[in-house]
């Protein structure tokens, strides 16, 4: 069972292969997507016909590449557009709920507490379904009223925004509370004794200690917005996030520059990922 | 001082109360109102339950409804068999940077895109994949097969798509667990399976529960993997709400489906934290 209790060899050779295996699941489907980018044929599955960069750089129909694809382009800058202003949304939103929680007491702060969890436990479509409900009655709501039709509240991006702020905000407010929940209060009373205002002294001592929880929930939150599929699914209107584009190729079947695309990803979200570890390995020192 | 504190706490509190009343609160008890109405004629409305009747009394609706119940309770056992014997490895047979790296490894799915997973399973299982064309080289089948489109490739796609979810609290939980308990019940005489039915696995629970909880969600509400990897006959019931919002406009039988769904989700996630005696503050820290 651990290594202090001797086991027989064939068992502990049996446990180290099923783990093995297990790995192997786990990276098998990102290895073949990766390969199957330079493989000189117009489908991603087999025979091997050489490598090839097409899938990249090439710029003539059928063999379209990626950087040569617009309407990937297009939908690659989309989904960062949406998922840059969801991080500004989400982190601002985050970090004064964290505030909140952390700082203040008030009335019904348990139930709010509950509902602020809410979001994490309301299945992504269902969450899309309801906001895209809930803006159509606001736009008849309104055009019965003042007969002014509200063209920003039809599926869009804008409300695919709206869509992914609503549950990544309670990621972020959980990630910067566990960061303010450790904060010595009393580093901020000095500042205060010192002479600085409110405001001040959380610029200057407690925003610079939450520092690095914001750039771990920043980072989190471009990546989970730039990935979304469930809520923006629902929400979209014409112009087409790279999730979206993605899947409407796949299901119609796509030359290998989908691969060429997921690359890019992987890489992308690569670089984030030893970005975060690397923020999160600073917060252990003092 | 006071007042000022006062109107940082109503600063503080706008925020969330604007998020939680316009994008959580009232979405919701709107859907829940347009499920319970019934158009009449063109723009006119009449609250009814026929929605919800109708969801009854055609079998294709209750039958997907059931299945994608089943078969999300099924991913997630499946999840739980697979993926405890690798994270007590993890938490109990490793040490230092093996450990930390094996862990690290765990996290990959969750940085890579689920549409890129997906992507990665269909190369692997169709009939012109690596799976078939292995199959073939091995001389075990005679021509290609195909293996896309299946109960058996969605059920891959989703346990392979929730594997994370259930790891990392297991191998926290388990983490946990001191050696000298297992060794104790080695020297009062138990042997591999007594110790962890009787230590490991009571120890584990929470985790237990808390990544079967996670893991039942997201696999009842996935669309993903269900539609990419069985096709056409995938019967998911998140496909079902799908079609009838934007296929087929009928937002009020979609209201109840997604109302529907919800209840089922919200009661799986209320039992899961009451086995194992948790709250949802508790099991999201």
């Amino acid at each position: 069972m651990i290594p202090s209790i001797p086991q027989p060899k064939a068992f502990r050779g049996l446990y180290a292969a099923y783990v093995s295996i297990f790995f192997v699941y786990l990276i098998a489907p990102l290895v073949v997507v990766a390969v199957f980018a330079f493989n000189d044929s117009l489908f991603p599955s087999l025979p091997w016909n050489g490598f090839t960069l097409d899938w990249f750089i090439n710029d003539t129909e059928p063999r379209l590449g990626l950087f040569q694809d617009h309407a990937l382009t297009e939908s690659i800058g989309t989904s960062a557009i949406v998922a840059f202003w969801v991080t500004v949304l989400a982190v601002s939103a985050g970090t004064c709920n964290a505030f909140l929680f952390e700082r203040e007491k008030f009335p019904f702060k348990d139930l709010l507490y509950i509902l602020m969890l809410a979001p994490l436990v309301i299945p992504g479509v269902i969450l899309g379904i309801s906001i895209l409900v809930f803006s159509n009655s606001i736009i008849n709501w309104v055009e019965a009223i003042s007969g002014i039709e509200i063209d920003a509240l039809r599926p869009g991006l804008a409300l695919v925004v709206v869509g992914q702020f609503a549950f990544i905000t309670t990621i972020v407010t959980l990630v910067v509370s566990a960061r303010l929940r450790k904060f010595d209060p009393t580093l901020e009373e000095a500042a205060l004794n010192l002479g600085a205002t409110r405001l001040v002294a959380i610029r200057t001592i407690t925003l610079p200690y939450l520092k690095p929880a914001l750039i771990g929930a920043a980072i989190v939150t471009f990546l989970m917005s730039f990935e979304n599929f469930n809520t923006t699914l629902m929400l979209v209107g014409s112009d087409a996030p790279l999730t979206i584009e993605m899947y409407d190729r796949l299901r119609e079947g796509s030359t290998p520059v989908l691969n060429a695309v997921s690359i890019l990803l992987m890489v992308g979200s690569g670089i984030l990922a030893l970005l975060s570890i690397f923020v999160q390995r600073d917060r252990n020192k003092p | 001082m006071k007042e000022t504190s006062r109107l940082g706490l109503f600063l503080l509190l706008a925020p969330i109360l604007l998020w939680l009343a316009c994008l959580v609160i009232l979405p919701h008890i709107d859907m829940l109102i347009i499920s319970l109405r019934t158009r009449v004629a063109a723009r006119v409305y009449e609250p009814s339950f026929a929605n919800y009747v109708e969801f009854f009394t055609e079998p294709l609706y209750w039958n997907t409804f059931a299945r994608t119940a089943i078969m999300s309770v099924t991913a997630t056992m499946m999840t739980l068999m697979i993926a405890f014997p690798v994270s007590f490895y993890i938490a109990k047979m490793l040490r230092g940077r093996i450990k930390n790296f094996l862990f690290m490894l765990c996290l990959i799915p969750f940085w890579v895109s689920e549409l890129v997973r997906t992507f990665g399973w269909m190369i692997l299982l169709r009939e012109t994949g690596v799976v078939s064309n292995a199959l073939q080289w091995l001389g075990l089948v005679d021509g290609p097969v195909e293996m896309l489109y299946n109960d058996a490739a969605i059920m891959v796609g989703l346990v392979y798509t929730s594997m994370l979810f259930m790891v990392v609290p297991l191998v926290t939980v388990l983490d946990s667990l001191d050696d000298s308990l297992i060794e104790a019940g080695y020297d009062l005489g138990g042997n591999g399976f007594t110790v962890t039915r009787e230590i490991v696995i009571p120890h584990a629970m929470p985790g237990i529960a808390s990544g079967c909880v996670v893991v039942f969600m997201l696999t009842l509400g996935n669309y993903l993997t269900p539609t990419l990897l069985g096709g056409k006959e995938s019967l998911w019931f998140t496909e079902q709400i799908y079609n009838q919002f934007i296929t087929r406009f009928n937002w009020e039988l979609g209201s109840a489906f997604g109302f529907l769904l919800l209840v089922l989700s919200s009661i799986i996630v209320w039992l899961g934290l009451r086995l194992s005696g948790q709250t949802l503050s508790q099991a999201v820290r």
